[in-house]
């Protein structure tokens, strides 16, 4: 009584795991993003921390554009092409640059 | 350091690894791809953490305050630089059927958070008893 899997499905579900494990990245960019928010805002609107908050919020929808366009690919169907270097160092530079704001709200 | 050159002229030449050895098993790359995120979102919940730090802990000395805000940014910085250059090497090693590159670094980080906890105990501990 065994069923025949579908043929074009993995039967271990990777990419489905792998759009899964973007979905749990943009999430922590997200908790991320609105602690930069609260950071840079506080304490009375200046112009710097609304600068950064900015910067913050333009790096935060430069990871959703690569994680979205990554999902996108995934759900496409077929074999999955493997993830380009170029959108890894993109989400990488969006985390690093976050960091620097971080570290210039800081101090 | 001649290496880590040439693996960050990778991170942005995307066609000079698609040149190299066969394509692996889908399923081989998607999984690398998980493991990379795995160590981003390390990289993120740090760089949460160091702005949790200075936003929740405004009772510490300034000096204490910045300078585990700015340890815990830079553990992020340096994971998720980490992140991408593992990735390249593990995409590399597979077109090219080789090991897989072992690291030191996850040991290193491991270490390192068990210190900030430590330290983070004996802060509390001295409030307590001061």
């Amino acid at each position: 009584m065994t069923r025949p899997p579908a043929p074009d499905r993995d039967p271990g579900l990777q990419p489905e795991r792998t759009r899964l494990a973007w979905r749990r990245t943009t999430l922590s960019s997200t908790v991320a993003a609105v602690l930069a928010a609260k950071a840079a805002l506080h304490g009375g609107i200046r112009a710097e921390g609304i600068v950064i908050c900015a910067l913050c919020c333009t790096l935060w929808l430069a990871f959703l554009t690569v994680a979205h366009h990554r999902i996108s690919t995934l759900t496409a169907g077929g074999t999955p092409p493997p993830l380009t270097p170029r959108h890894a160092t993109t989400a990488v530079l969006c985390t690093v640059a976050m960091a620097v704001c971080a570290a210039v709200l800081v101090y | 350091m001649i290496d880590f050159a040439r693996n960050v002229r990778l991170w942005f030449a995307p066609q000079e690894i698609s040149e190299e050895g066969a394509t692996p098993d889908y399923r081989f790359s998607l999984a690398n791809e998980r493991t990379f995120l795995a160590w981003l979102r390390t990289a993120l919940a740090l760089i949460g953490g160091g702005f949790a730090v200075d936003q929740f802990l405004p009772d510490l000395r300034w000096a204490w305050r910045v300078g585990l805000a700015l340890a815990l940014l830079a553990a992020g910085v340096l994971c998720s630089l980490r992140a991408v250059n593992h990735w390249v090497r593990c995409e590399r090693a597979m077109r090219r059927g080789e090991d897989l590159p072992v690291s030191r670094f996850p040991a290193l980080l491991s270490i390192a958070v068990a210190i900030v906890a430590v330290a983070m105990v004996v802060v509390v501990l001295a409030g307590w008893a001061g």
